[in-house]
């Protein structure tokens, strides 16, 4: 058991080779100098350079991270709610609507619910840009948000809340003094989650954008359409290098806590 | 739900911004295509009181499915849309088709990479199965449209796969706008959702069984297809509905590695919307496409209720 077979060796390589190659592969061709793939022109920087003299990727940055900062937040703020009702409200009308309601975007395809949004947003005449894109947001990341505090709620010992209740605490008080800091972790991943799953969404950002609001993604999208380009290889790396280092942190941080 | 306060917010924006767009999607399903803004007839309007609803009803049919299916239905305003129609009469029908054929095949790939994986990490020593783990887990939380992008320099046909093939003396592949290149790049991204439920199944089972089996006989392989495979298998449905349930929709993979012949409902409906803007017939697509979803759903939602059942 404690020593791997050969098959189980080889597996794993050819599996890792196959997660990993592409990516290293985007991080070596981003110190190319050439801009063809099948020339290495020698190691440069100089599309690191370029990446951030270009105004339209900084600005589509700025965007994107204000639209994750916006929706992981009203996210969490609601899907913890709604989490909370789902786990503690016992029966109330309408509770197969709601949790219908909450499990649904997970597996709702992005063309869908964003072209449903589209619709609506021209429906109400609202005006669309990065508003309408926190909103979309907001909506299919309260869901996430709410799973994954939903499953903290119910391995919780409710005794805890219990006795706070007994001991004249206010629901509310009972909340934000036992069940929150309790629940904290849970909550906190879930605003990364949002986060993560903001940044990345191209289809929904793209159906409920308006003229000015171009996030990260749809620059990309915009751009490889055409085939490679070295600027976007550059803006890759720094992206899955960020990505690296904080799912590292994230797990050195519970190993910490755990041990 | 006056004395559950934390109920209503979560509750009324669903309801605003989840159950309403698709009563909305629903609603233009059934209209006609106009030259106007929103360029779709009959429209709500509400200034003529209940007289504006009755003649939205009335205007509603379900032409837009008719035509999904046949795309020749034929009667007196067929010539209007013959720009749209008149490439294939079953477009949709086999962008249908093909999503589905594409899912299968994608799951059944990721299935055969992703089962010896997490069977590895599961039998690896102890000490390194979190780190493993984390290598699954890093790219499922990096960027998914860089992850489609970086097989474009692999694939394409000046791209990197063709240089190796060029040195080793190989002939060139043509792959990229394939969907050759649409299973690579979906299996790719995919991978995490099968290999992560799969390892939980078999990081849960008991090693002492395999001991057991072993000690009576039983020959490795046999070991394995008597008791690890069925005890694997919770896992290994979930991954598989994990992976074929968002290929169906899936628009990022078809739009970037595949061809103009590859059909995906997802990229159908995108380009539905913008390319040709017709507004019914893309909800009709969308509509249509949440109906054929909803098997694998609600059997994926009774598969989990089972597991939880069983576990408890």
């Amino acid at each position: 058991m404690t020593r791997l077979s050969r098959f189980n060796v080889v597996s794993l390589t050819f599996g890792f080779a196959f997660l990993y190659l592409p990516i290293l592969l985007i991080m070596v061709y981003s110190f190319n100098e050439s801009r063809l793939v099948t020339v290495w022109g020698g190691f440069s920087a100089k599309w690191y350079g370029a990446l951030f003299a270009d105004e339209r990727f900084l600005n589509a940055a700025w965007v994107t991270l204000y639209v994750a900062f916006c929706s992981a937040t009203i996210a969490t703020v609601l899907g913890t709610m709604a989490a909370y009702a789902l786990v503690r409200g016992g029966r109330f009308r309408g509770r197969t609507l709601f949790s219908g309601m909450i499990y649904a975007p997970l597996v709702m395809p992005e063309v869908i619910t964003g072209l449903s949004l589209l619709l609506l947003f021209i429906a109400i005449g609202l005006d669309r840009g990065g508003f309408t894109i926190i909103l979309a947001h907001a909506t299919f990341c309260m869901c996430y948000v709410s799973v994954v505090v939903s499953s903290r709620l119910t391995t919780f010992d409710r005794s805890l809340e219990e006795a706070a209740l007994d001991l004249g605490a206010t629901g509310w008080q009972a909340f934000r003094l036992v069940t929150l800091p309790i629940i904290a972790p849970a909550v906190l991943s879930g605003w990364l989650l949002g986060f993560t799953l903001s940044l990345d969404d191209l289809v929904i950002a793209s159906f409920v954008t308006g003229p000015g609001a171009t996030t990260l993604p749809m620059r990309i999208f915009s751009e490889v359409r055409l085939g490679v380009s070295p600027k976007i290889n550059a803006l890759s790396t720094i992206l899955i290098a960020l990505v690296a280092i904080g799912v590292i942190t994230a797990s050195l941080a519970t190993k910490r806590k755990s041990g | 739900m006056i004395r559950k306060p934390y109920l209503f917010p979560p509750y009324i924006w669903l309801i605003l911004l989840f159950l309403t767009p698709f009563a909305i999607v629903f609603k233009v399903s059934l209209s006609d295509l106009a030259i106007a803004q929103p360029p779709y007839t009959p429209t709500l309007d509400l200034t003529e009181g209940w007289a504006g609803v009755r003649a939205m009803f009335e205007g509603f049919d379900f032409e837009n499915y008719v035509w999904l299916f046949s795309g020749s239905w034929g009667s007196w305003d067929v010539a209007s849309f013959v720009p749209i129609w008149v490439f294939d009469d079953a477009l949709y029908y086999n962008a249908y088709t093909s999503s589905l054929k594409i899912a299968a095949i994608t799951t059944i790939i990721a299935l055969a990479v992703g089962y010896p994986m997490a069977y590895a990490i599961a039998r690896a020593p102890r000490h390194l199965r979190p780190l493993l783990i984390m290598l699954i887990i890093i790219p499922f939380w990096s960027s998914f449209l860089i992850r489609v992008y970086a097989w474009i320099g692999i694939l394409s046909n000046e791209g990197f796969l063709n240089m190796v093939l060029g040195w080793l003396g190989l002939p060139e592949l043509r792959i990229i706008n394939t969907n050759t290149a649409v299973y690579i790049g979906m299996v790719y991204v995919y991978l995490p959702f099968m290999i992560l439920p799969i390892y939980a199944a078999l990081d849960r089972m008991d090693g002492s069984l395999l001991e057991a089996a072993q000690d009576l006989g039983c020959s490795k392989i046999e070991a394995f297809w008597r008791i690890t495979w069925p005890l694997s298998r919770p896992g290994v449905i979930a991954g598989c509905f994990l992976v074929f349930i968002p290929v169906i929709g899936e628009f990022i993979v078809p739009s970037l590695l595949g061809g103009s012949d590859t059909l995906m409902i997802g990229k159908t409906l995108y380009e539905e919307f913008y390319n040709n803007r017709d507004w019914p017939v893309a909800s009709a697509v969308a509509v249509i496409l949440l109906f054929v979803l909803i098997i694998p759903i609600v059997l994926f939602q009774r598969h989990q209720l089972k597991q939880q059942e069983a576990q408890l």
